[in-house]
């Protein structure tokens, strides 16, 4: 396979006919799915790079998108603040996803650092962001993963922490497997860590996937291609850095993540 | 990509995300037997009416006395202080609960009391948010300007039913994600680009 610079992250092109220059087969269901990914394309990214719920491609969401228009509205005087989290609720162990056990998970070790920041460019101080992913075989610690790969007796796949003062979020884990969903025949999911996050307003509440720079499997990926925006796509990619990497010890990735929504301002006199 | 400030996109929580995010107590917003307390429950369902067994809810809200909780904790559940925070999975039959107090209208506005809402779900791409408001509230209700706005029929989807339970008052509020009854969900950001159909039209602009 010819290498990938970090940097190419996204397959920007249509992956080439699998069936070209070579004898004829029928087409496979990825073949559909991957052609329903492209015909998606065409239509305008949503504001902000956000999929459209209504995104055919991935099955699921047929009767899980709402089809009445969202109902635009003033965030309250609630939905401009949020949760508050706290050293009681985050040991500084959480962050270290290889230490939950007497041994030592398998896998490629990484570290997973970036900043969480508003849709202004200031930081998120001091709130919560948490993570859970697959092992490095691609399994994870759940009942419903049926994906007949080992699970990690020294890997659990969860792990949380608190931002610091410049916004900073820090994770210690295993590189996670790519895994076979069913949405349709030989899916695949590409690498990624889920992350949840909270912003200074509820209206700021993000759960996204992280993904590592150069699968090939983006372009094949119905959940991914769910940001159908090239640019929208980089930003769910990590970059390979190597200050990051730790000698003798772990490869580094930083990932930043911007936070939609209307900030906490303080409500305009006349709204009260 | 620290250059940018454009957002990060969401992406659906997936089926897996039971040992990520519910965390012990996450639906006791009290602790059980306080003076007050009441159950909020209901049933998740998709476009066909069946429930939705992987979906989580987070609740945030203002106490009792109009405040919004200012102190950490909202994981930690310390079983006295009052966090105003709420994070639970539903069960395989679709059901959440979570045992609360009754907000009052946040202090210095003129909103109804409401409960800010969330909900994610394996096939959902982008997590929604909606509004627990409660019926008694006759006259808050009237004015408040989400509520107003809407006609009864969608309004009611945002109103809490009185239902009671073993422990005591209890309300009643289900989520519809798609189809008949589909609950009210918000964009905040009210630009008119953000939109949930294709019926909708993009709105282009930003």
């Amino acid at each position: 396979m010819p290498a990938i610079p970090a940097t190419l992250g996204v397959v920007s092109t249509p992956p080439a006919d699998p069936s070209a220059g070579s004898p004829a087969r029928e087409a496979t269901e990825q073949d559909r799915v991957t052609a329903e990914i492209l015909a998606a394309t065409s239509a305008p990214p949503l504001r902000g790079g956000h999929p459209d719920r209504a995104y055919g491609p991935y099955r699921s969401t047929a009767l899980r998108a709402p089809t009445q228009p969202l109902v635009v509205a003033s965030p309250s005087a609630v939905e401009r603040t949020a949760p508050v989290f706290g050293p009681q609720d985050v040991a500084p162990i959480d962050a270290d996803l290889t230490i939950r056990s007497t041994g030592e998970p398998l896998g490629e070790r990484i570290v997973v650092t970036g900043r969480v920041l508003d849709a202004s460019g200031r930081p998120v101080r001091g709130q919560l962001v948490e993570v859970w992913q697959a092992n490095a075989a691609g399994r994870y610690r759940h009942d419903g993963d049926l994906h007949p790969a080992p699970l990690d007796p020294h890997f659990f796949g969860g792990g949380r922490c608190l931002t610091d003062d410049d916004g900073r979020y820090r994770f210690v884990t295993i590189k996670p497997g790519a895994y076979p969903w069913r949405n349709h025949h030989n899916a695949w999911r590409p690498a990624h860590i889920h992350f949840s996050l909270f912003g200074t307003a509820f209206t700021q509440r993000l759960v996204t996937q992280m993904y590592f720079p150069g699968d090939q499997l983006f372009a094949l990926d119905p959940i991914f291609s769910s940001v159908t925006d090239e640019k929208a796509q980089q930003r769910m990619i990590a970059r390979y850095d190597h200050d990051t990497t730790v000698a003798e010890w772990a490869l580094g990735y930083q990932w930043d993540i911007v936070l939609d929504g209307p900030g906490a301002t303080p409500p305009d006199p006349d709204e009260v | 990509m620290t250059a940018t400030s454009e957002p990060t996109p969401s992406q659906t929580v997936g089926p897996f995300f039971a040992f990520g995010l519910p965390f012990s107590g996450g639906g006791d917003v009290v602790a059980p037997g306080t003076a007050g307390a009441i159950s909020l429950h209901g049933t998740v369902r998709d476009g066909a009416g069946v429930p939705v067994p992987d979906a989580l809810l987070e609740f945030w809200q203002a106490g009792p006395d109009g405040q919004l909780p200012t102190r950490g904790g909202s994981m930690a559940r310390d079983g006295r202080t009052f966090t105003g925070f709420a994070r639970v999975p539903t069960d395989r039959a679709g059901d959440y609960a979570v045992r609360t107090l009754r907000p009052a209208a946040v202090v210095g506005t003129s909103e109804a009391p409401h409960l800010a809402v969330t909900v994610f779900a394996r096939g959902l791409l982008h997590h929604l948010f909606t509004r627990v408001y409660f019926p008694n509230h006759t006259e808050a209700n009237a004015a408040d300007p989400l509520l107003a706005s809407l006609p009864p029929e969608r309004a009611a989807t945002l109103l809490a039913v009185p239902d009671g339970w073993f422990g005591g008052p209890g309300y009643r509020f289900d989520v519809r994600l798609q189809g008949p009854g589909e609950t009210v969900f918000l964009d905040f950001l009210g630009d008119g680009a953000e939109r949930s159909s294709t019926s909708a039209g993009r709105g282009e602009g930003a």
